[in-house]
C-alpha cells in the first residue's frame, strides 16, 4: 500500500509514518519532520504514541511544546527520544529538561543525585575552563592595548597553571598506589 | 584466535581458592560513564566513535588492574568468539551485534571487563565469586577514580552521571547477584518471589532461558533504580532483599527434603545417570542436569569440590564454548549436543557413586 505523500497537518511531504492498533482499530498518521512537535508528541507527560493518537490528526492545535525541539549540541529531537528511549548526548539533558523532570518521577527513587561526586575531575574541568576564559581575556587585552589588565591576567594564568600541574602530579601519585 | 588466552586463563569465577557458595554464584557491579561534550555511541559518527574508542583504551591501559589484560575490538572477532565473551558475561549481547569502533578490555583474571561504545561510552564491570559486594565495590571504585583522572566524564550536580538512557542516570550503578534457586523453582514459589521482589524496585530475571522457567534455576537479581540514592544505599537495599531470598531458598530446600525427599533425590540420581551416560545433550538440558548436581553437592551427595566443576561447566557447555573448545566445525546444534554430552560424560564417569547415606545420617 502506498503511503500518502502529504503531512496530515500541513501538507508538506510526509517523512514520518505511524501505525498503531488500539482496541482492534488501526490508526495511521503521516507527518512531515516538523509537525509531530506541534501535535503533542513532545508532551512531557506522554511516553507512548497512543496518547498522541487519542487526540487524532488535527484534533488539537495544542501548542504545549517550547521552542527547544532539537538539541543545539547534537541535533537530537524528542521524537527520536520517544522512539529509542535514549538521548543523543550529555547536553540533551539540559535541552530537554522539561521533558525529563516528570519522567524521572516514576522511574527512580528520587529526582536528584545522592551518590558519589567526582570532585577531583570537577575541580580539574573548572580550572581548565577558567584558564580558557583568562586566555581569551588576555588576548583581548593585548589586542586592545590594555597592558595593565593583560599583566594581571597573565599572573592569574600563571598561578592557575601551577595548581593544575600540582594536581595532575598528585593524581599520578595516587594512580601508582 | 584472539580469545584463546581468555579460555585458558585461571579466572576469578572458576579457579578462586575459596569454595563456591551454595546459593550465590557471583556478585557483579557495573558503572556507566560517558565523556563530556561528546555524543553518546548511538548518536556519534564513525570518526567520533573511533576517537572515543582510542581515548578510552588509552585511559584504561594506564590502570594497574588492567595490565596484561586482553584488548579486543568487535570488528576483529569472529561470531563464535563474540559468543564466548557473551557466555562469560564479559560483553553484552548488544555489543556482540556491533560491528565497528567498539570493544572490550578484560583483565587477566576476567574479574573486570570494560566495554567501550556500547550504549554508553564506558561500561565498567567488576565481578567477584560468591556474595561479595564489598570486594566488588572496592575494585570498581578504584577503577572509576583512576579513569576520572584521565577522562572528563559527563556529570551534572543535579542528575549525577549522565547516561544515554535516563534509567541509568545518577549513580549509573547496576549491582547484581547470580543466584542458584532450585528449591524455590521446585516448590513453584519463584513467581511469588519475583512479584514480591519487583515491588521493592528490584529486578529478577532468568539468566539462561526465559522468565521464571530459567534453565539451570539460575537467576540474576539487580537494582532497577539509580537516581536519588547513594551507591551504598542501593547496595544496602539490594542486600536486604537478597538476604531474604537466600533464606527462602534454604527453607524451600529443607522443606523439600522433609516432605518430598524421594522425588528430589530421584531427580538428582537421574541427572547423575544422564550426565554419565547421555550421548545427546542440548545446552538447556545440560544446564538443568548440572543444576541438580549442584543441589546434590549442597545435600552432601557429592564431594564439595564438585560445586566448582559444575560452575565451570555452566559456562563451558554453552554453545559458543563447545564450538571453540572442540575446534571442530560444529556449525549445527546436533554435533554440538554430541560433543557436549561427550565432555560431560568424560567428567562424570570419573566420579564415585552418589552418597545417599549421608542424608539419612543427618
Amino acid at each position: 500500500m502506498a503511503k500518502p505523500q502529504d503531512c496530515g497537518n500541513c501538507k508538506k511531504p510526509a517523512t514520518i509514518h505511524l501505525t498503531q492498533i488500539i482496541n482492534n482499530q488501526i490508526k495511521k498518521l503521516d507527518f512531515c519532520d516538523d509537525c509531530p512537535h506541534q501535535k503533542g508528541v513532545t508532551d512531557p507527560e506522554g511516553f507512548s504514541l497512543a496518547e498522541l493518537l487519542a487526540n487524532g490528526p488535527g484534533a488539537t492545535e495544542d501548542q504545549t511544546t517550547d521552542s527547544t525541539n532539537s538539541c543545539p549540541s547534537c541535533g537530537f529531537t524528542t521524537v527520536e527520544f520517544k522512539k529509542t528511549g535514549q538521548f543523543g548526548c550529555p547536553e540533551c539533558y539540559e535541552t530537554f529538561r522539561d521533558t525529563i523532570g516528570p519522567m524521572l518521577e516514576g522511574m527512580h527513587r528520587g529526582q536528584t543525585h545522592a551518590g558519589r561526586v567526582p570532585q577531583r575531575m570537577l575541580t580539574r574541568v573548572n580550572r581548565r575552563r577558567e584558564i580558557e576564559r583568562l586566555s581569551r581575556s588576555l588576548d583581548e587585552a593585548v589586542t586592545e592595548e590594555r597592558f595593565e589588565d593583560a599583566a594581571r591576567y597573565r599572573d592569574e594564568l600563571k598561578q592557575l597553571n601551577e595548581t593544575l600541574a600540582g594536581d595532575s602530579k598528585e593524581s599520578e601519585e595516587n594512580a601508582d598506589k | 584466535m584472539q580469545i584463546r588466552p581468555i579460555l585458558e586463563a585461571e579466572t576469578e569465577l572458576t579457579d578462586r581458592s575459596h569454595a563456591p557458595e551454595s546459593v550465590v554464584l557471583s556478585t557483579r557491579v557495573r558503572l556507566a560513564r560517558n565523556i563530556d561534550e561528546t555524543p553518546f555511541p548511538s548518536r556519534a559518527n564513525k570518526s567520533q566513535r573511533r576517537e572515543i574508542l582510542a581515548r578510552c583504551q588509552d585511559a584504561i591501559a594506564g590502570l594497574k588492574m588492567m595490565q596484561k589484560g586482553s584488548v579486543l575490538e568487535m570488528q576483529n572477532l569472529s561470531d563464535p568468539e563474540k559468543q564466548v565473551l557473551v557466555e562469560r558475561h564479559l560483553i553484552s549481547r548488544e555489543l556482540s551485534n556491533d560491528k565497528g569502533e567498539s570493544g572490550v578490555i578484560v583483565s587477566r583474571d576476567q574479574s573486570c571487563a570494560i566495554m567501550i561504545n556500547e550504549e554508553d561510552h564506558l561500561r565498567i564491570q567488576v565481578l567477584r565469586a560468591g556474595y561479595n559486594f564489598k570486594g566488588a565495590w572496592k575494585v570498581i571504585d578504584r577503577i572509576d577514580t583512576g579513569l576520572e583522572d584521565k577522562l572528563d566524564f559527563a556529570f551534572s550536580p543535579e542528575w549525577g552521571f549522565l547516561t544515554a538512557c535516563p534509567t541509568n542516570l545518577g549513580t549509573a550503578l547496576r549491582a547484581s547477584v547470580m543466584l542458584h534457586l532450585p528449591g524455590l523453582v521446585m516448590a513453584s514459589q519463584m513467581e511469588k518471589v519475583v512479584r514480591a521482589v519487583n515491588q521493592m524496585g528490584i529486578a529478577v530475571r532468568g539468566l539462561y532461558g526465559e522468565g521464571t522457567d530459567a534453565s539451570g534455576s539460575i537467576f540474576q537479581i539487580s537494582n532497577q533504580q539509580t537516581l536519588g540514592e547513594s551507591e551504598q544505599d542501593i547496595i544496602k537495599r539490594l542486600t536486604g532483599v537478597l538476604d531474604t531470598v537466600i533464606e527462602q531458598e534454604q527453607n524451600a530446600r529443607q522443606k523439600l527434603l522433609e516432605n518430598a525427599a524421594p522425588k528430589v533425590l530421584d531427580k538428582i540420581g537421574r541427572a547423575f545417570g544422564a550426565l554419565q551416560n547421555g550421548h545427546l545433550l542440548s545446552s538447556a538440558e545440560a544446564m538443568n542436569l548440572l543444576s541438580l548436581i549442584r543441589l546434590g553437592v549442597d545435600f552432601g551427595l557429592l564431594p564439595e569440590n564438585e560445586r566448582r566443576s559444575v560452575d565451570k561447566f555452566f559456562m563451558t557447555t554453552q554453545p559458543g564454548h563447545i564450538q571453540i573448545i572442540s575446534q571442530g566445525d560444529l556449525e549445527n546444534s546436533d554435533q554440538r549436543d554430541v560433543e557436549r554430552a561427550r565432555v560431560l560424560r568424560e567428567h562424570f564417569r570419573g566420579l564415585a557413586p552418589l552418597d545417599f547415606d549421608t542424608l539419612e545420617k543427618t
